[in-house]
């Protein structure tokens, strides 16, 4: 695996991308699967509590926060296809 | 919300599951388990179906809470709805996910296994809400499933083809939309025939391994693509408030907002109706005194038990306005973003937005905040909250602030007439209760608590209207439970304090308070109580208050009651013989820290499973209270001069 792999916590609000790994302890990893990030499912950034809190996720049809070091946890692949849009 | 100071009844509306006939028998009444992940529209479905006659209980050994009702239905067979904890799947972690598994297995030996599932689901997200069709099938029982929110769907342009998702699953499957409560006859229908349907077999689908969850959300996407499934846009008004409740500036301003405007409104609005309510209270008090023979009963009725009783009644609109406050937050799924916008600075005390809910609900009442710290997965974190949910300004704190600060707190205009000095002491107690939490709690969690990063993962529900319903239903269950603690705690120490103010008997005639048994106690703790400029009267108010803190408004009134000639001066007035300006706000302190609550004690000791915890709580609160109010009484007495 190279080294320089991203995370969710590397992206702008809006970025697509396509959750490749959780590198979590098994019981965070199920909840977060349960509430649909699957490798292979879509992840779009959205809002950021103010202040630099935990960042909203759109993912799998609903939206989900976590905090930047959960977030890092989890690893990505850029989509090909996918480009920048906003979030209104 | 919980149940509030609950010691909550068992599921007694049950028979004894080992006395029950077999199965096949259809003369006994039916058992129906609602199940669904969270804010699927769970508890708007089970008040919808039974209404009224449902009521709240604990499984016993565990915290989890469920709620039994009676569905409303023609038939003459009772059907009894049970509301089981919103799970996302059958995998046994969290204490509620177990609870929902072993009841539907039928392993837990004090509950019945249910004859049938109403499986609940959130059709605008239903590949994902379908996740929990495997395992819930995979049960064999008669199930019927639930594509909630079907006007949602239609508004947004999604699409769903119920009959070929009913073929997929091999089971009744329904568009309806609990909260405008479209839908309900084909729930009802399936209730009535769960008799009919006890032996009927499982159903014959291919289910995916439960334990595989890509696996599962495959299955389910399958089925929605044979179904034609097509999902709504996304929510465009969830969009538009995140923008602004999310907003770097603004989110936070819109907070505050919030909570000025609930706790302004709180006053302003409640007051006439509490007015309304003292005038009640006291004419009909002064006519009991005229119709009745002058007797010792008498006394005790009118002075121990109506003053008493009746004092803390009057508080009953304000706690309900701050209920209903935090019930449609609750329900328009703000809440879940206070968290958000609140997880940052907790962090800094080493707690997390989590921790916000059970915080902000024990602004109502410390039990069912302790009760919400489930949902807290850390358990130093967890442990941590329940420490310091008490300090926060919960309502029974209410009556006793009311009075003192209208006794004392001139009504002028403050910081350009924007706020009134009442609301401002008021608004200042609120935030001495939540520095003070967030102080221990940083205290607490940097030394016997200390934990290594904890993870904060929280779902943002689409922000709904709030129904009547369900926020009526709550507030009839906190006027019970208010109601039932004015007949049962309040009561019991009203009378039994009349009847140590009106002992010993000397030559025949009851004895001056001074020289009563309640005097005497008073007396005896005076020394202790001085130096905070509380005087014995007030000791005796600090006593009874251990039991409950609204009760000490109950204690003023008997103990002004009984000395006859303060009836139409009130209690305001009559509290200024006893109290200092300076020990008025050393006594605003006191209550704002000690922990004078025997159903929270009691809570926490269940949750902490021994009395070490309670027992460290009540110290340190106590301790808090005493150095706290002495500060206070002489820190105003210096400058007031």
């Amino acid at each position: 695996m190279p080294a320089a792999q991203k995370t969710l916590a590397d992206l702008r609000t809006g970025e697509r991308c396509i959750l490749d790994r959780l590198d979590l302890p098994e019981s965070v990893a199920r909840r977060l699967m349960e509430l649909g990030f699957l490798p292979g499912n879509e992840v779009i950034p959205g809002h950021r509590a103010p202040g630099g809190g935990p960042r909203v996720f759109r993912v799998d049809g609903s939206e989900v926060a976590l905090r930047a070091d959960t977030a890092a946890r989890l690893y990505i692949r850029r989509d090909p296809e996918s480009d920048l849009i906003v979030l209104s | 919300m919980s149940d509030c100071h609950g010691n909550a009844p068992r599921a007694s509306l049950l028979p004894n599951p080992s006395i029950r006939p077999p199965r096949s028998a259809v003369d006994r009444p039916i058992i129906v388990a609602i199940v669904g992940p969270p804010n699927s529209g769970k508890s708007t479905l089970f008040n919808r179906l039974t209404g009224l006659r449902q009521k709240v209980a604990n499984f016993p050994g565990v915290t989890v809470e469920h709620r039994m009702g009676k569905a409303k239905l023609k038939g003459s067979q009772d059907v009894f709805l049970v509301d089981l904890p919103g799970v996302y799947s059958l995998h046994p972690r969290a204490e509620d996910e177990q609870v929902t598994h072993d009841v539907l297995t039928g392993e837990r030996a004090d509950f019945p296994k249910p004859d049938a599932v109403i499986l609940i689901l959130d059709v605008t997200n239903l590949g994902r809400n379908l996740v929990l069709a495997a395992p819930i099938l995979s049960l064999g029982l008669p199930t019927q499933v639930l594509l909630n929110m079907a006007d949602d769907l239609t508004a947004r342009g999604g699409k769903v083809d119920v009959a070929a998702l009913s073929a997929e699953l091999d089971s009744p499957v329904a568009l309806i939309s609990a909260a405008k409560g479209t839908g309900i006859d084909r729930i009802q229908q399936f209730l009535l025939g769960t008799a009919a349907r006890l032996n009927t077999p499982p159903v014959r689908i291919e289910l995916p391994v439960l334990q595989d969850l890509p696996k599962c959300r495959q299955w389910a996407a399958n089925l929605g693509m044979r179904a034609s499934y097509r999902a709504p846009a996304p929510p465009l008004w969830t969009r538009r408030l995140d923008a602004i409740f999310l907003h770097p500036v603004g989110g936070p301003l819109v907070f505050a907002a919030v909570v000025v405007a609930v706790f302004q409104s709180i006053f302003s609005w409640a007051q006439p109706i509490m007015t309304g309510l003292q005038q009640a209270v006291a004419s009909s008090g002064q006519w009991l005194n005229q119709v009745l023979p002058d007797s010792p009963w008498r006394s005790l009725l009118v002075d121990g038990i109506w003053s008493g009783v009746g004092s803390v009644v009057v508080f009953l609109p304000q706690i309900l306005l701050l209920f209903l406050f935090i019930g449609i937050l609750e329900d328009s799924g703000y809440l879940a973003r206070a968290a958000l916008i609140a997880d940052r600075t907790m962090a800094k005390f080493g707690l997390q937005g989590k921790s916000f809910i059970p915080l902000l609900s024990a602004y109502a009442c410390a039990v069912p905040a302790i009760m919400a710290t489930r949902v807290i997965e850390n358990k130093r974190d967890r442990m941590a909250t329940i420490m310091i949910a008490p300090l926060m300004t919960c309502s029974a704190r209410l009556p006793i602030y009311t009075l003192l600060i209208a006794a004392f707190v001139p009504n002028i205009p403050v910081i350009g007439g924007f706020l009134s000095l009442p609301v401002t002491v008021m608004l200042g107690l609120y935030v001495l209760g939540f520095v003070t939490a967030i102080a221990v709690a940083r205290l607490l969690k940097s030394s016997i608590l200390k934990s290594s990063g904890s993870s904060f993962v929280l779902e943002m529900p689409p922000y709904r209207w709030p129904t009547w319903q369900s926020l009526g239903l709550r507030l009839l269950d906190r006027a019970k439970v208010f109601l039932r603690r004015v007949g049962t705690v309040i009561l019991v120490v009203a009378i039994g304090l009349w009847v140590l103010a009106h002992l010993p008997y000397s030559h025949g005639k009851a004895p001056d308070l001074e020289h009563s048994f309640a005097g005497m106690t008073g007396k005896a703790i005076e020394p202790l109580i001085q130096p905070l400029g509380f005087n014995w009267k007030i000791g005796i108010g600090l006593i009874t208050s251990l039991a409950a803190r609204e009760v000490i408004v109950g204690t003023l009134g008997t103990i002004y009651g009984i000395q006859g000639d303060e009836q139409s001066k009130g209690l305001q007035a009559a509290i200024h013989q006893d109290l200092s300006t300076a020990g008025a706000v050393a006594l605003l302190v006191f209550f704002a820290f000690a922990m004078q609550c025997f159903s929270t004690l009691a809570v926490v000791k269940r949750e902490t499973g021994g009395w070490r915890w309670p027992i460290f709580q009540f110290s340190y609160m106590l301790a808090l209270a005493y150095s706290g109010s002495w500060l206070a009484f002489h820190a105003t007495r210096y400058f007031l001069g």
